[in-house]
């Protein structure tokens, strides 16, 4: 028994939010290249960051995921002129909010990420689930109507 | 009594000059402290009271009151006057239709307070400014004001009157303290992820969903609201699920963020006593502190600092846990 549990790795879940014209691009740019990062980052394409509500953070939370990160482009750069610096002031509010509720502040990530940064992408990407695993599981926000069976 | 009758006064004055139709103040309850809000008119001003039990915002009534035909007087105490600023900034309420009284305030008294001090009875509780008079189980007691103040008046923000036509003031009103208002939130940011959880656990698992402080918060005006839909997988509260009533506080003080005025009705309202008003003034202070002052409602202005922004803010990661 205990042999099993020692086997079992801890993988976490880590949801990418990132942004069609910058970030999204870089991933894609990060595969063209051959830069690997870990297949436990699942991404979701937005069209903007800033079209990330706080909800969606929470959610995926819920949903069981162990980090979220946010990427977007450089501020200055975004395709809609504005968006990244209202996302930054959001964030920014919102993180410190979670930490304030003591949620661990290296849970919850925003980075700028351009199209031509794929391996920033992959270096980002890679950084980050070794912070998370090194955290652990997501225990202070996680809803246990929505934990699998396994 | 004095500011009573001269509250009442103004109140017929008005109304008997047809300068306004209806009037929104406190009415008297069952016992000597639930005085909920009410509308008055011309033949029927039974039950108007003001005292230190009248700690209901009368704003957010505006709301729904300014969209009916005539003009309304309201009562406004200097905490509320933001409230309604930030109201008419938005567009909620109809300035032309409202007539606003400012009223002396010296702090609302919050009866638990009283009734923790273990009287059987309670006849009568007088206001003497300073001390509260209060006859109980066949003796009378003098308390010091500052020790039955109610949760949203502790730290009050301000006694200056943010928008009036005109006030009624009859003892002066001290100013606060300024700096007093954000220290509890400070030694929260000074403990430890843990410890911070811990009380925040503590505090928000006692939570019913009730939905008080929605309902009440001047600020909270939307006519459909996300908690509401019932699709969203919020709405209801599974047992011993933490993640339920975090999500329920976030979500309803980020909606709220740069726009609360700090007024202090959602921990007011709180029926499991939670300090709510804790969560919304860490956003007061994250955005004072990193996005320059702001004070909600002071002004009625089109600036909200969570739509606005500056090319040299800084860093989500700069900001967290600071």
């Amino acid at each position: 028994m205990q042999e099993i549990t020692e086997n079992k790795e801890f993988k976490p879940l880590i949801v990418a939010f990132c942004c069609n014209w910058c970030s999204y691009a870089g991933a894609d740019l990060a595969g063209s290249s051959r830069l690997s990062y870990p297949a436990n980052v699942k991404i979701i394409r937005v069209p903007c960051s800033c079209r990330v509500n706080p909800i969606f953070i929470l959610k995926a939370f819920q949903r069981g995921a162990d980090g979220v990160i946010l990427c977007g482009c450089h501020p200055g750069d975004c395709h809609y002129s504005e968006g990244n610096y209202r996302t930054r002031r959001r964030m920014s509010l919102l993180f410190s909010m979670l930490n304030y509720l003591g949620i661990e502040k290296e849970r919850t990530r925003v980075e700028w990420v351009s199209a031509a940064e794929g391996a920033k992408f992959s270096a980002v990407m890679n950084d980050f689930v070794k912070t998370i695993t090194a955290l652990g599981e997501n225990k202070k926000l996680e809803d246990l109507r929505c934990k699998s069976k396994n | 009594m004095q500011i009573q009758e001269l509250v009442l006064h103004k109140a017929e004055e008005y109304l008997a000059s047809g300068k306004v139709d209806r009037v929104l103040a406190w009415k008297k309850g069952e016992t000597f402290y639930d005085n909920s809000p009410a509308i008055f008119t011309k033949d029927n001003l039974n039950g108007f009271v003001y005292n230190e039990f009248c700690a209901p915002n009368l704003s957010k009534y505006l709301v729904n009151e300014s969209k009916k035909e005539g003009k309304i007087l309201v009562f406004l105490k200097p905490c509320d006057t933001y409230s309604f600023n930030q109201l008419v900034s938005e567009h909620r309420i109809d300035r032309e239709k409202i007539v606003v009284i400012g009223l002396e305030c010296q702090g609302m008294l919050d009866e638990k307070k009283i009734y923790n001090l273990g009287f059987k009875r309670i006849e009568k509780v007088e206001d003497g400014l300073d001390n509260i008079i209060i006859t109980a189980d066949g003796q009378q007691v003098q308390i010091k004001r500052e020790e039955l103040l109610s949760v949203k008046c502790v730290d009050c923000k301000s006694k200056e009157f943010a928008v009036a036509d005109e006030t009624i003031v009859v003892n002066e009103m001290k100013q606060p303290d300024k700096n007093s208002r954000f220290s509890v939130v400070s030694e929260l940011e000074k403990m430890t992820e843990e410890e911070r959880f811990k009380f925040w656990q503590n505090e928000l698992s006692k939570c019913i969903r009730c939905n008080a402080c929605r309902n009440v918060c001047p600020a909270c005006t939307c006519t459909h609201c996300v908690f509401d839909n019932n699709k969203s997988g919020i709405a209801g509260k599974a047992n011993s699920d933490s993640f339920e009533e975090k999500l329920y506080h976030i979500i309803r003080a980020y909606h709220v963020a740069g726009r609360c005025t700090d007024c202090g009705e959602c921990s007011r309202v709180c029926p499991e006593s939670i300090p709510l008003h804790l969560i919304n003034r860490k956003f007061i202070k994250d955005i004072n502190d990193n996005y320059g002052e702001f004070q909600a409602g002071k002004t009625v202005s089109e600036h909200n600092p969570l739509v606005d922004y500056t090319k040299g803010d800084c860093e989500p990661k700069e900001m967290v846990g600071k």
